[in-house]
């Protein structure tokens, strides 16, 4: 094994920024994780299937089990611990509390992300599209009854 | 105030929304080293050699341990014993000498940086002499590696099948699936030089037997390990028994002097965590021309996988002790046959032995029916156990305990869902569509559940000086709400806003005693010695203001904390926290503080009861199945939090699904794992599940404990993989043909096809 070359990279994560030092191979997640401390974007397989892992980058939903730090300089980030306004809940949160949308919660910022990305740029989502956009993430408590409850109710707080 | 019986929003939400939770990868310690498990690649051989040198030379690496430094641990005990002499198949915690399984830990490394440690374990190379694995233990009888035998008897069987009574026999099968829970294991361990204690957070399910354990094995005295749980991401029975990791982590942590981080990945969790299911049922039932069911003799084989775990042969236990469900049957046999081979060893996964006897009985019910003319319900309804005979004594025992069905109306229940379906128009309505030529079907899962499995639980329940309640348990929480329903408990019965009142659990030093959460125990148990320790509070509350304030005891009454004559609540009133401060050691009582501990024994489990009804459609051509309506009929006694009732049947009936239709842990010749992550492991997305109607019912409190609840963190799954062969069975007009879990679309298309006989004329 050859010596661990070591990257530098500024990430915009939640508004603000973090200059971390890191292998090329380390994926955003574990930046994320380790390197920031924001340990709410949470690792189900590292293989991007059950969407545990997902944040918004640019406005967009991605895996960022699937990505590395190094792809992401210049880039803005949004993970789960970006999305309430100090102790005022957002809208996705609000919901799925009043909902029962989590038993576990392991997969919930995940579902929080993919669901908020989703609404900003879809306000107003039909269920079936709103079933086949939240099918991304996997869940193993709810049976995502209350989860398609929960992102419906985000949704028309959402519009108002 | 009331809290019981109302869907109370969760108190242990609010970190798990906004990402402050703390899973057990979301722990680090200073100085912490990564621990990386090296696994056998192949399922059966002899280890030759591991050569560590590559590994041990990479900078940054610590160490790489093998069996030859662990040598000394025992293999991991059975937490439930249930037979003699099946202690040699206990699991090492390193393989010793030989390899049984694809994915058993053979080494360990340890190293600076989980990226490294794993680049490390990759250097590691194991050479292994391959042999012959055993694959298929059922269908291959000749490698003897039966290892056991449950057997469950009652009643005249012989008398039942003598005369001339219809014989029912059947085969069937039940594929090898498990939890696979969102989180994968993991474990962080510290030994603490200041208190002399080894100290391990990631712990779940059972706490308290895993400290036990792991001093064991570790030669510590019990006071000096100490378990944590933290937060969990779904247990489901697979999560929290002792697997060798948790002991390799404290191990590591106590010989390397560091704290030791382990952080298992999905393709390692669905090759070292516990399968499940994995029987095959050979059925014969006597019955009589009206239905009404003589007798069952019943046969079962399980493949166990290499080692017998933690549970040993528990499931094979609940399985012949729970076939019977809710028919009276009035002779019965039943014999399990335990036979290991070289897959992942297996242990109880949510409704263990029920899921998989609810759906050859429920099969077997539909079978006769059909031989015999009968409609389904009719031939349930015939056989169910009468009201009237409550409590029923099965007659045969299960864990140690004899069975006794505490409480039931089987028939209330089975008329209630009859209802709810309307069942005529129902059935009218899929005939119709049936006779337009697409495949429709209806199909029933009558089941009984089982819960609240002793033999107790504590809780300490203690009101500071400002009046804020912290309730401390042994038992544990794997995220199903526990807080919230303890807390619920509590805060009605003390007298105070739910928002005063702090839950902590699975902490091995806050109680000497805890048994933890599994067989929908917790609001059955825990939630009782709640309700009995929130009542002694309550009573030492009411005692020493009766004294303050001079008023006769029976007159008070205490609500939003602030004890005063009822009827008169501007008048003279003490808060509890004015209480706890008058409690002070010094004061007057004999035991200092208002506090008080609550203990809940129990000799017998109360039993749940449910049906499970399912509408599918099948495409003849892919063999799919889609599951239109899915329906739960379940009696819990009395639900503390509606809402959280409703999610855990949600949850079981989706995982319900994934055994029935999706997911199955297959192998190849070589007992290679085929299902080894996410794209091959394939579990229900919001897509696969239908809107689940849940009919809740508090038909039949159960008469053995304080608050008349039932466990209902299992009914969800029970009978769902029996309700949905029914249905694809009515669908396709085979009702005898669909005889295995899950079923793929090739399995459909088998028995389909057999159907139109497209097979055979594509052949010719």
């Amino acid at each position: 094994m050859t010596e661990r070359t070591m990257v530098d990279v500024k990430l915009d994560v939640n508004g603000r920024t973090y200059e971390v030092r890191v292998e090329p191979r380390r994926t955003l997640a574990d930046t994320l994780r380790d390197n920031c401390g924001l340990t709410g974007t949470h690792l189900g397989c590292e293989h991007g299937v059950c969407g545990a892992c997902t944040i918004l980058a640019d406005g967009d939903p991605v895996r960022a089990c699937l990505m590395f730090a190094v792809q992401c300089e210049g880039m803005e980030l949004r993970t789960v611990e970006g999305l309430a306004d100090g102790d005022l809940l957002h809208p996705i949160q609000q919901a799925f509390w009043e909902n029962h949308g989590l038993q576990c919660g392991f997969c919930t910022p995940g579902f929080l992300m993919l669901a908020v990305g989703y609404l900003e740029q879809n306000p107003d989502p039909g269920d079936d599209e709103l079933r086949a956009v939240l099918s991304s993430n996997l869940c193993r408590c709810t049976g995502y009854q209350n989860i398609l409850k929960a992102v419906r109710q985000a949704a028309a707080t959402m519009r108002k | 105030m009331t809290y019981v019986g109302s869907s109370v929003r969760r108190i242990e939400d609010r970190p798990l929304l906004t990402g402050s939770a703390r899973f057990a990868a979301d722990l680090s310690l200073p100085r912490q080293l990564h621990l990386r498990v090296v696994r056998s690649p192949v399922a059966r051989g002899r280890i030759v050699g591991i050569d560590t040198a590559g590994a041990l030379s990479l900078p940054g690496v610590e160490a790489v341990w093998t069996a030859a430094d662990t040598g000394d641990i025992p293999p991991i005990d059975f937490r439930m014993p249930m037979i003699t002499g099946v202690e040699s198949y206990r699991q090492p915690v390193l393989a010793d000498g030989r390899v049984r399984y694809v994915g058993e830990p053979v080494a360990v490394v340890l190293a600076e940086d989980p990226y490294l440690a794993e680049d490390a374990a990759e250097q590691v190379f194991v050479d292994i002499e391959e042999l012959r694995p055993v694959v298929d233990p059922y269908l291959d009888a000749s490698r003897a590696t039966e290892v056991g035998v449950v057997e469950k008897a009652y009643g005249d069987l012989a008398a039942a099948f003598a005369g001339d009574p219809v014989v029912v026999e059947m085969e069937l099968r039940v594929g090898r699936h498990s939890a696979v829970p969102m989180e994968t294991r993991g474990a962080l361990a510290r030994y603490d030089a200041t208190s002399s204690t080894l100290e391990m957070f990631g712990a779940a399910k059972v706490p308290h037997y895993n400290r036990g354990a792991i001093a064991r094995m570790l030669g510590l005295p019990t006071s000096a390990v100490v378990l944590r749980e933290v937060h969990v991401g779904g247990g489901f029975g697979v999560r929290g028994e002792l697997y060798p990791e948790d002991v390799l982590v404290c191990w590591a942590a106590r010989r390397s002097g560091r704290p030791v981080r382990w952080v298992e990945d999905r393709r390692e969790h669905m090759l070292a965590a516990n399968h499940s299911r994995d029987q095959v049922h050979r059925i014969r039932a006597a019955v009589d021309e009206d239905g009404w069911v003589r007798g069952v003799d019943a046969e079962f084989w399980v493949d166990q996988g290499a080692y017998l775990r933690t549970h040993e042969t528990t499931v094979s236990e609940l399985t012949s002790s729970m076939l019977p469900g809710p028919y009276v049957w009035p002779a019965y046999r039943c014999t399990g046959h335990v036979r290991l081979s070289n897959k992942t060893p297996c242990g109880t996964y949510r409704a263990p032995g029920r899921y998989e006897s609810s759906f050859v009985r429920e099969r077997l019910m539909d079978v006769i029916a059909h031989r015999l003319g009968l409609d389904p319900v009719e031939i349930r309804r015939r056989n169910l156990i009468p009201v009237g005979s409550m409590p029923y004594e099965r007659g045969i025992g299960a864990l140690g305990t004899e069975v006794t069905y505490d409480s039931g109306d089987y028939e209330l229940l089975l008329d209630l869902l009859i209802d709810h379906l309307d069942y005529g128009s129902l059935s009218a309505d899929l005939a119709a569509r049936r006779s337009r030529g697409e495949a429709v079907g209806l199909g029933l899962g009558f089941f009984i559940e089982k819960s609240g499995l002793g033999p107790f639980e504590g809780v300490k329940v203690t009101v500071d000086e400002a009046g804020y309640v912290v309730v401390l348990t042994g038992a544990a929480s794997i995220g199903q709400g526990v807080e919230t329903c303890l807390a619920q408990i509590c805060a009605e019965t003390l007298g105070v806003g739910i928002e005063r009142v702090r839950v902590r659990h699975g902490q091995t030093d806050d109680m000497a005693w805890g048994m933890g959460a599994f067989a929908s125990r917790v609001t059955v148990m825990a939630g009782s010695a709640t309700l009995i320790a929130a009542r002694r509070v309550r009573g030492k509350a009411l005692d020493e203001a009766a004294e303050v304030l001079e008023a006769p005891l029976g007159d008070l009454t205490i609500s939003d904390g602030r004890v005063f004559v009822r009827g008169s609540p501007h008048g003279p009133a003490m808060t509890l926290g004015e209480v706890a401060r008058r409690l002070r050691p010094g004061s007057a009582v004999d035991e200092p503080g208002l506090a008080a501990e609550g203990w809940f024994e129990v000799d017998h489990m109360v039993y749940p009861y449910g049906i499970h009804a399912a509408v599918v459609k099948v495409d003849r051509d892919t063999g799919e199945v889609k599951p239109e309506r899915l329906i739960v009929a379940y009696e819990v006694g009395r639900a503390v939090n509606p809402g959280l009732v409703d999610g855990q049947i949600h949850g079981g009936a989706a995982q319900g699904l994934g055994g029935a239709l999706l997911e199955e842990f297959l192998y190849d010749d070589s007992a290679q794992p085929l299902a080894a992550s996410f794209m091959d492991y394939l579990m229900p997305t919001m897509q696969e599940m239908p809107p689940v109607e849940v009919l809740v019912t508090e038909d039949a409190p159960s008469p053995l404990n304080p608050l008349g609840v039932k466990g209902a963190g299992e009914g969800g799954i029970t009978a769902v993989g029996a309700a949905i062969a029914n249905a694809v069975a009515d669908a396709l007009g085979r009702p005898e043909d669909v005889t295995r879990l899950p079923l793929s679309p090739e399995r459909v298309r088998r028995v389909s096809e057999r159907h139109t006989g497209r097979d055979s004329s594509r052949r010719q």
